[in-house]
Order: C-alpha cells, then sequence, then structure tokens
C-alpha cells in the first residue's frame, strides 16, 4: 500500500513526530534539579509501553481472522511469526529473527 | 592536534556488536518508507529528525495505510513515551553538562546508546560521560543514517511480490520479545495483542491505540495484585 498523503502532510507528520520525541527524550534532562524523577504512577504504567504497543503492532500483522480456524491458523504470516518468535526468543538476534521469519514466510507462501 | 579521548573511542567500540541489528533495522526503515510512497528526501528526513526506528516504521506504516494524521503522529509519540523513562534515569549523569551539550546528548538518546551508557556509568565513575555518551550515541545515529540511505537506494528496486513489507512486524517482533521478562509484561503485550487484532478492522486505526492502552493498564493491574 502507498500513501495518497501529498508532501506537505508527509513532512507535517516527520516534523511534528520529530519535535514530539526531542521533547520527550530532553524532558527530564532538561528538568532535572525541577522535579526528582518520573512520578512512580507514570513511570509505572511507562514500563509496559514497549510490550503492549509492540504486541498491539505485532498481533495484526500475524493474525488474521479468517472465515475458518484453520485458514486463520494456516495464514504463512502465522507460522512465520510463530517461528520468528521462538528465534527471537532463543537467539534475541534481530537479524536471525528476520531472515529465519522471512524463509519461513516465503516458503509457507508457496508450499500452502 | 589534542588526542582523541580513550573514553570516545571506548564508547564507538562497545557499538559494535549492536550493529548486527542496527543495520537490518536501518535497511527496514528505509526500504519501509519508499514502499509506503515517501520520496527518498522524505525518508531519509524521516531518519535524520525523528531517529527512532520503531517510531519510523509504525508512522510509515499508517500513513501508507492512509491512517489520519492526528493516529500517525499519536501512534508514533506513544511508541517514543519510552524515552521519557531513559531521560530521566540518564540525566543525573549529564548534571555538569552545559545547556547546549544537554540538548545535544538528548537528540541522539535511543534505547541502545541509552543501555551503553547507563551500563558504563554506572559501572565507572572516572568516565568522560560526554566522550563516552557522544562515541557511542553519534555512531549508533551515523550507522542508522548511512543504513537508511542503502534501504532507500535498494528499496525502490525491491518487487513488491517478495512481501519485504513483512519484515517490518518481524522487526518489531524482534523488540517485542526481550520486553517479555516478567508476568505484568506478558499480560500487557497479550491484552494488547488481542484488542489490536478484535479492533483490526477499527476506524482510524483506533485498535492499535486501544490495544496499547489495555495492554498497559492490564500490566498495571497484574503488576498491583502481585504486589
Amino acid at each position: 500500500m502507498t500513501t495518497t498523503y501529498g508532501p506537505l502532510a508527509v513532512w507535517a507528520v516527520v516534523v511534528a513526530v520529530g519535535l514530539l520525541t526531542f521533547a520527550i527524550r530532553y524532558s527530564f534532562i532538561y528538568l532535572l534539579g525541577r522535579v526528582d524523577g518520573v512520578p512512580p504512577r507514570i513511570e509505572r504504567a511507562l514500563r509496559y509501553v514497549p510490550a503492549a504497543v509492540l504486541a498491539a503492532l505485532v498481533a495484526p500483522a500475524f493474525v488474521d481472522p479468517g472465515p475458518t480456524a484453520a485458514a486463520t491458523l494456516l495464514d504463512p504470516r502465522l507460522l512465520a511469526g510463530v517461528v520468528a518468535a521462538g528465534v527471537a526468543w532463543t537467539t534475541e538476534n534481530m537479524f536471525a529473527t528476520l531472515a529465519v521469519g522471512m524463509v519461513t514466510f516465503w516458503t509457507a507462501g508457496t508450499v500452502l | 592536534m589534542p588526542r582523541v579521548p580513550d573514553d570516545l573511542v571506548a564508547g564507538i567500540r562497545a557499538t559494535l556488536p549492536l550493529q548486527l541489528g542496527l543495520i537490518p533495522f536501518g535497511l527496514v526503515a528505509g526500504v519501509a518508507a519508499v514502499d509506503a510512497g515517501l520520496s527518498p528526501l522524505q525518508a531519509i528526513g524521516l531518519s535524520v529528525v525523528v531517529f527512532a526506528g520503531a517510531s519510523q516504521l509504525a508512522a510509515v506504516d499508517l500513513l501508507a495505510q492512509d491512517a489520519s494524521l492526528v493516529v500517525v503522529v499519536l501512534t508514533a509519540v506513544v511508541i517514543n513515551l519510552r524515552m521519557s523513562m531513559y531521560s530521566a534515569s540518564i540525566a543525573p549523569y549529564f548534571e555538569s553538562l552545559r545547556r547546549r551539550w544537554e540538548a545535544t546528548c538528548a537528540y541522539f538518546l535511543t534505547d541502545m546508546s541509552y543501555a551503553l551508557a547507563i551500563a558504563e556509568f554506572t559501572d565507572d565513575d572516572e568516565t568522560d560521560r560526554r566522550w563516552y555518551y557522544l562515541g557511542a550515541a553519534v555512531t549508533i545515529w551515523a550507522v542508522w543514517q548511512v543504513a537508511t540511505v542503502v534501504g532507500v537506494a535498494v528499496g525502490a528496486s525491491v518487487p513488491d511480490a517478495w512481501g519485504v513489507s513483512f519484515a517490518v512486524p518481524l522487526v518489531f517482533l524482534s523488540l517485542l520479545v526481550p520486553e517479555l521478562a516478567d508476568r505484568p509484561r506478558v499480560v500487557a503485550a497479550l491484552v494488547g495483542g488481542s484488542v489490536a487484532v478484535l479492533g483490526a478492522g477499527w476506524p482510524l486505526n483506533l485498535g492499535l491505540l486501544g490495544g496499547a492502552l489495555a495492554g498497559v493498564a492490564a500490566g498495571v493491574v497484574v503488576e498491583g495484585r502481585a504486589a
């Protein structure tokens, strides 16, 4: 899929995300001395942001509920995702995860 | 000519093992941006201005789906919220720096530069923090930019049929798995992922935001129960 947004919209996204991300990075480095670290309740919630957001990004790319359970489970994307998760778990290596995941995806796509 | 400080070299060297992950990640970021219809300049601009891989991929992915711009920006920013923890954690070590250097160091703050620097700073009081940090962080920045540019150059010539866009969720997956270090985090991921799958058809990509929020809430609840 390709975006239908024009250059202005794309650049607006680049600049907005860039500025807000810089503000996040600079926040406590700048504020130090004025506050004592992150408020504990916020810090606790922030701890779960990476796992929750990454899972929310990943899951729909692998799990696409089909008309039957078999169609959902025998999807090359899900098979590749499961195999890649195993590789990620055992090696913690992004390159290996990518390589094995892509090969599984291509192979399953040809076989199924 | 003043000698190159040892701590600068030590910082650069510390990044070497990470580059095996950084380079393919940067390549994917470049390819994905071009695939999504960004011009080469926009794709490279994204890497330079934002300089945060996971949020770049998410933004590009959502742009390709023509999600509303508010959702694109919000999602990318939510992904980067974790950096506020890094900012808070590393701030005491930058206290002696001038404002200008603080801002410079902040721009280069990433998962990798934070992880390397905090390990070194807590381990060795004698390290020249600015040199070590900049050695590591600027190297990571430079490798990231080069990898993105190569990805942008290659991306235009990769046929769609190869399904290269499938590499994007695989990159996220390899970032997700090491996060699953304890029960609350596993629950946060399970709830976040499930809500996102159920909400895949919701308008404005609300499934993603809903999944993220539900996952964070679930993590906090589970942690509260355990305590």
